[in-house]
């Protein structure tokens, strides 16, 4: 890995157990990074205790937009090696690595002391203890921050930020970071990143779940109901105080059942209603969602993807509940389905949700992952959208008014409780256009092609999918793996090796005609994805016809499909 | 009725219903309390547009339809928390959720213990008949433990659920038992319970013939409460547990201030919000 240019990016791992103050280390080098003008994200990695376990920031930052993890970390910082073996798989380390360990702490675990990384030493809790009300994460922020060329002043205006109303543990704090940059110059390695480019533009630092809950928001949502559910508690975390300060409101379910079904009844209501929720709460959920496909009343899912099935991996990435997703529910039931495929598009296609939900009066499942969800990111302000939910609603007193009206669109006007004269039961059974409940087969065959023209026909312009570059090979992939699957493109491209990128956004309904034109003139196409039993590949195979050869390349979570993987594949195939 | 506004009546009971024709069997004490609730919305003339009325599976889930008002036929047991996200996203709407013994009881048995808890201001009437209709016979949760059915055949051996009791302890703000065959009583009690804030739970004795013909015989044995109503849950807990079980009237009535979180109050453009991710 020796470069001889300045690194245009660095990984950095802070590790160590609970209460060591891993996160608080690893929010400010980010925080800072972001001040000096650089990219970064940072993907919160813990054991499964409550408290006390171990933990992990993985950070990757860098002079340009960083979207996802690298193959390998250069530098592994460690406050203490308490469990720090079990995030062994998730902290590749090779010859151009450095292992950073406090000599009090003991020896590192045998698998990184194997590791053909250099091993350095740095007196954490020595230092800390010697500067009363300090504390090692400190001198740990000042090592790291030192490692990567980090300017001391941007790293001290994060600390005072944070400390500000303690002066006393300030001025300690303030002096171990010192003590960790002298530490830094005395390992002597050379880890600094390239300058920042040019005036840095307007930048957010966010996670995926914050993305998504303001996009939501932006989007015209002012109701959500919801039950805690891991990793998509810090959407709702977001949204509880943010929907009250635009006048909206978030209530706490008693389950999942019942979070579904009160935005299905605040939505019938006119107000523009969301849930989040992981894969089993999602499960949960689906007679709720087939009930808001048969009443038309439009709801937005956010479905915060952990490893399953059943309790799975509660805190861990995994891209498995597309299936579910796009056919999990009973009988014949459309329903929208997209997924944002960065963490910064969190904000746009969860936007995008709303918008279409409200449009077309139906469910809309957005497929974010814990990758996105609890990854903190530097990430370019996203444009403004005009996506903004907005209904079609029947007038006061329509003559005749027949709420499930069998029109072109499929869309029919909505009657919102408090308009006279156009009242109506809004009814899970099948219905006539009145919706007076029918069995009759004509109603339900005219119903059922009522609620998939609304669907099928809409156009949802160039939003379906991100399609970038050109090439006899492409890469067909969706949601989290975009970012490694982006990031191997480029690293082909430099090696002469021209590929495409479709990272299809709209999962459902499919858009087979949209999907050919994007594959014209593509001899083979990878489908990249993460989950075991290549779920995206066979809801390719079912919905579209590919004029290619089709290859799947696959692996479940916990781990990230790394750029590498994805690169090694396409050099390959592309030579066979 | 003493406590009907004194305005001119613009809706008659008639008014409240729908031309479409009930599908419930003849006798069923579910008419009767279609009717009751046809004229406690008059007696209150409520806008049949600010009302709705939402209920879940069942014969007696059936009813929204059978009312002019608006209407949520959603699905099995979820009744309450349709109902719970209506008026918390609309809360000058009026909203009334009805339905059955199994499906307020059973599967949406978690939905009673929190709606009484949250204590959001609607009402919800249960048209209890200690039998599943709809599916042909089978036990619910208030049905007697030696109750024989082709489901049971030796009876459930199951006590009953006593869901006034239950609602007691659960918080519920009104509490009150009526019987079907007594509409003009019973819609007393609807409009009453409408107009107390908070979460109303009326528990109706409503016959099934088909099913439970033995419960034409309910008529006989029902009486009015011998006790006004109290605002202690554990004195008319101890009386309700104590009844016969056909004690009709309003047991309790409390004062806890109904769950309505304020919305449609912005105190921020959405805009704004986006400054706390600036770097």
């Amino acid at each position: 890995m020796a470069e001889v240019r300045a690194r245009t990016s660095v990984s950095i791992a802070i590790a160590g157990s609970g209460g060591a103050g891993v996160m608080t280390a690893g929010n400010m080098l980010l925080e800072a990074a972001a001040k000096a003008g650089w990219y970064g994200l940072m993907v919160r990695s813990s054991g499964p205790q409550i408290r006390g376990g171990e933990a992990a920031a993985l950070m990757r930052i860098g002079t340009h937009p960083i979207d996802g993890l690298d193959d390998r970390f250069d530098i592994l910082l460690a406050i203490d090696w308490q469990n720090i073996n079990r995030f062994a798989d998730e902290l590749p380390l090779d010859g151009g690595s450095l292992v950073v360990g406090d000599p009090d702490q003991g020896e590192a675990p045998e698998v990184y002391v194997k590791s053909p990384a250099r091993q350095a030493k740095v007196s954490m809790k020595a230092t800390a203890k010697s500067i009363p009300g300090s504390w090692p994460n400190m001198v740990a922020l000042g090592t790291a921050a030192g490692l990567i060329g980090l300017p001391k002043t941007e790293v001290a205006k994060v600390v005072e930020q944070s400390l500000r109303k303690r002066a006393d543990t300030l001025k300690a704090s303030l002096e171990a970071v010192d003590a960790g940059y002298a530490a830094a110059a005395e390992i002597g390695a050379d880890y600094a990143l390239a300058a920042p480019g040019s005036a840095p533009s307007a930048r957010w630092l966010v996670s995926g779940n914050q993305a998504a809950g303001y996009g939501a928001i932006r989007g015209g949502v002012r109701f959500c109901a919801a039950y805690p559910i891991t990793p998509a508690t810090e959407m709702l975390e977001y949204l509880a105080p943010a929907l009250a300060d635009v006048g909206g409101v978030l209530v706490q379910a008693e389950d999942e059942l019942a979070s579904a079904n009160m935005i299905i009844g605040a939505s019938f209501g006119g107000l523009p209603s969301i849930t989040a929720t992981a894969g089993p709460g999602l499960a949960l959920m689906t007679e709720a969602i087939g009930l808001a496909v048969a009443s038309e009343v439009p709801i937005v899912v956010v479905d915060v993807m952990r490893g399953g099935p059943s309790t799975g991996i509660p805190a861990k990435s995994e891209q498995s509940d597309l299936s579910m997703a796009v056919y999990g529910l009973h009988g014949d039931a459309p329903r929208i389905v997209v997924a944002p495929n960065s963490i910064a598009d969190c904000v746009v296609t969860t936007q995008w949700a709303v918008h279409l939900a409200e449009a077309l009066q139906s469910p809309a499942l957005v497929l974010s992952d814990q990758y996105f969800g609890q990854t903190r990111a530097v990430v370019d302000r996203p444009a403004d959208v005009t996506f903004v939910g907005s209904r079609l609603t029947a007038q006061a007193n329509t003559e005749g008014y027949r709420r499930y009206a069998l029109t072109e669109s499929g869309v029919s006007p909505m009657a919102i409780p408090g308009t006279a004269g156009v009242a109506y039961t809004a009814d899970g059974l099948e219905h006539n256009e009145r919706g007076t409940p029918s069995s009759q087969s004509n109603d339900h065959a005219k119903q059922l092609a009522k609620r998939e023209r609304k669907l099928v026909g809409h156009d949802y312009g160039g939003q379906w999918a991100d399609i970038e570059g050109d090439g006899d090979i492409a890469v067909l992939t969706f949601g989290s793996s975009t970012c490694a699957v982006r990031e191997a493109i480029e690293r082909a491209r430099r090696d002469g090796l021209n590929a495409k990128l479709v990272s299809v956004r709209l999962l459902a309904p499919a858009q087979p005609a949209r999907l050919k034109a994007a594959l014209e003139g593509v001899s083979k196409v990878l489908v990249v994805e993460q989950n075991f039993g290549g779920q995206f590949h066979k809801y390719l195979r079912a919905e579209y016809d590919i004029d290619a050869d089709v290859r799947s390349f696959r692996r479940p979570g916990p781990l990230p499909i790394r750029p590498d993987e994805v690169h090694r594949e396409l050099t390959q195939w592309s030579r066979a | 009725m003493s406590t009907a506004p004194a305005q001119a009546v613009t809706w008659t009971p008639q008014d409240y219903k729908s031309d479409y024709k009930p599908i419930w069997c003849p006798g069923c004490g579910d008419y009767s309390v279609l009717s009751s609730v046809t004229k406690a919305f008059a007696a209150l003339q409520l806008k049949p547009e600010d009302t709705v009325v939402v209920s879940g599976i069942g014969c007696s889930s059936r009813i929204p339809a059978y009312t002019s008002c608006y209407g949520f036929h959603g699905v099995h047991g979820r009744s309450l928390v349709a109902g719970t996200g209506l008026k918390i996203a609309r809360p000058e709407l009026t909203v009334v959720v009805a339905g059955g013994d199994g499906d307020g009881y059973s599967i949406g048995g978690n939905h009673f213990l929190h709606a009484c808890r949250r204590n959001v201001d609607i009402t919800y009437i249960v048209m209890d008949n200690h039998v599943y209709g709809m599916t042909k016979g089978q036990p619910s949760p208030t049905t007697e433990p030696d109750w024989v059915s082709k489901l049971s055949p030796g009876g459930t051996g199951v006590r009953t659920f006593h869901p006034l009791v239950i609602a007691l302890a659960a918080g519920a703000n009104f509490v009150a038992r009526a019987f079907a065959g007594d509409p003009n009583g019973t819609a007393e009690m609807i409009a009453e319970a409408i107009r107390t804030p908070g979460f109303s739970f009326i528990e109706i004795l409503s016959p099934c013939v088909t099913f439970r013909p033995e419960q034409r015989e309910w008529k006989k044995v029902v009486h009015p409460a011998s006790v006004q109503w109290t605002d202690d849950p554990a004195r008319a807990a101890r009386r309700v547990m104590t009844d016969d079980g056909f004690n009709v009237g309003v047991l309790y009535k409390g004062i806890r201030p109904p769950y309505q979180p304020p919305v449609g109050k912005a105190r921020k453009r959405v805009a704004d919000l986006e400054k706390e991710f600036a770097i």
